[in-house]
């Protein structure tokens, strides 16, 4: 049952409408599917998040443990992020250790969140040189429609925002909000035929050729950016889609996160 | 840890913790000895899947897949007869109060095991010679009874894909807490308590095709924890049932509960 190949029909289909500035799904070409943001979802989790972009669904997790600060750097915490691509999500996803695809939706968002200072490592510190908090993001893939670079990133975005430093675990005290630096939002777009067009769907991610994630910041600052997939854009389709990026990003920015509650 | 952190699993008036404070600590009573923690069961929740189920059941929160049946890969796993059947339990690495690793654990290997012999009975699988029906468990949020609850589901997932099936299968666990069996331990009652028996039933046959223990129980507590499981196992059929009927009478929205 596994859809991992495409027929050529379908292809020069996509790409066919593609040139008319079109998408199978009838939306535009910097149009966002429907999205959703459910958070503290998981009672085990400092902070959680249920998104649902289109027909991708992830489950976010935040949990904090404390840990010793790297000796390099003892005054900061240290934040990991994981990925993960379920086989439950497709029929194309593989069971066994984690593969290129997996480890870089893992290292992309995770860049994007890290870059931006979104949670400042400083703030993660507890006795500088000796403890520390130790912040895992895992982002849980439960049904994939492609994208799950913008979904994993909105979603452990939002799990961030509502997370609660577990003080009380440790006797620390009360707990209390996780500081958030920044905002950063990843939009991700991929290049069919001719064009570029925004949030692809598994079709259009298994069609196009090249594929770009850009996250920007509140203040509209580019903090990572990602181009993987086969084939390559030109000088001028990249800064175009970087300008399309933020102004998506703000967007998302405004509609969707002010949903999530502080 | 200590017993000494134990609460009270009974109270005065031999009520069952029903709720807890985390942050707090404290503890609300009110749940009977033979009393279930609620559970809420909807079918036909994910896109890609060709069956899905997702359940609530306490504080666990489950989602089951099927594919299938499917071309059988690795080829070994083949059985020229008939279909098998291969589950995945994997627990989410939020799902449980320390952080677990990403991808199965051993014990979680264990459960797809059992969990797999323990469906595989209730499959038509001559049907599909050499094919794999492949069922993932995915433990979103544990509480206690995590394998329970996704065998319960996996099974409606697999009626939701259509696989051919005798009838369901249905899980549930009972145990011994302050020398008491009682049905269905929680997190504190399975942490705390003196034994833990769940068993899976297939209640058209009436066969036990799972059972596993630990803990300390005499014959006849045995005994006792087996008929109180075995009952309950009828109960939640019911509501396998009603998740099966909601789905395929319109009625039920995708994601309500979610």
């Amino acid at each position: 049952m596994s859809d991992d190949v495409v027929s050529d029909i379908q292809r020069q289909y996509l790409v066919d409408l593609a040139d008319k500035g079109r998408r199978f799904d009838d939306r535009g070409l910097d149009e966002y599917r429907d999205v959703s943001i459910e958070t503290d979802v998981i009672n085990q989790a400092e902070g959680s998040a249920h998104v649902r972009l289109g027909g991708t669904e992830v489950y976010c997790g935040v949990k904090m443990e404390m840990g010793d600060p790297y000796s390099d750097s003892p005054n900061q915490g240290v934040i990991t992020t994981t990925a993960e691509r379920n086989q439950m999500a497709s029929p194309d996803f593989e069971g066994g250790p984690p593969r290129g695809p997996s480890v870089e939706v893992s290292r992309v968002i995770d860049r994007g969140i890290r870059e931006s200072d979104a949670v400042p490592l400083e703030s993660l510190c507890i006795e500088p040189g000796e403890k520390c908090w130790v912040v895992y993001l895992d982002v849980h893939c439960v049904d994939f429609d492609g994208n799950l670079f913008d979904a994993g990133s909105l979603g452990l975005l939002a799990a961030l925002m509502t997370a609660q430093i577990p003080n009380h675990r440790h006797d620390l005290g009360e707990p209390e909000p996780l500081e958030i630096r920044s905002q950063p939002i990843m939009t991700t777009a991929v290049k069919i035929g001719d064009e570029i067009l925004f949030d692809p769907t598994d079709l259009e991610e298994k069609v196009s050729s090249p594929r770009i994630s850009v996250s920007t910041d509140e203040h509209g600052r580019i903090r990572a950016a990602q181009k993987s997939l086969a084939g390559g854009f030109q000088p001028e389709e990249i800064q175009e889609t970087i300008r399309r990026s933020r102004r998506k990003a703000e967007e998302l920015r405004s509609n969707v996160l002010e949903t999530v509650k502080k | 840890m200590a017993k000494a952190d134990a609460p009270d699993l009974l109270n005065h008036e031999g009520l069952r913790i029903a709720e807890r404070d985390p942050v707090n600590d404290e503890y609300t009573y009110g749940r009977g000895k033979d009393e279930l923690r609620p559970i809420e069961i909807e079918a036909g929740v994910l896109n890609r899947a060709d069956g899905s189920a997702y359940l609530e059941w306490g504080e666990n929160k489950v989602l089951a897949a099927t594919y299938g049946p499917r071309e059988c890969h690795p080829r070994r796993d083949q059985d020229p007869a008939e279909a098998v059947v291969r589950v995945t339990y994997n627990m989410a690495p939020f799902s449980v109060s320390d952080r677990t690793r990403p991808g199965p654990s051993r014990r979680d290997r264990e459960i797809g095991k059992v969990t797999s012999e323990a469906l595989e009975p209730a499959v038509l699988t001559q049907l599909y010679p050499g094919a794999a029906i492949d069922v993932f468990i995915e433990i979103i949020e544990a509480e206690a009874g995590t394998r329970c609850a996704g065998l319960t589901a996996a099974s409606v997932s697999m009626a939701d894909a259509g696989i051919p099936m005798k009838g369901l299968v249905t899980s549930c666990a009972a145990g011994k807490i302050e020398d008491d069996v009682v049905l269905d331990l929680s997190r504190e009652e399975d942490f705390h308590g003196e034994a833990d028996l769940p068993i899976a039933v297939v209640p058209k046959t009436g066969d036990v095709v799972l059972l596993q223990m630990d803990g300390d129980l005499s014959a006849d507590e045995f005994d006792e924890a087996i008929d109180k499981a075995y009952e309950a196992c009828y109960d939640i059929h019911d509501l396998q049932k009603q998740a099966l009927v909601d789905r395929y009478q319109g009625s039920a929205t995708n994601g309500g509960n979610r």
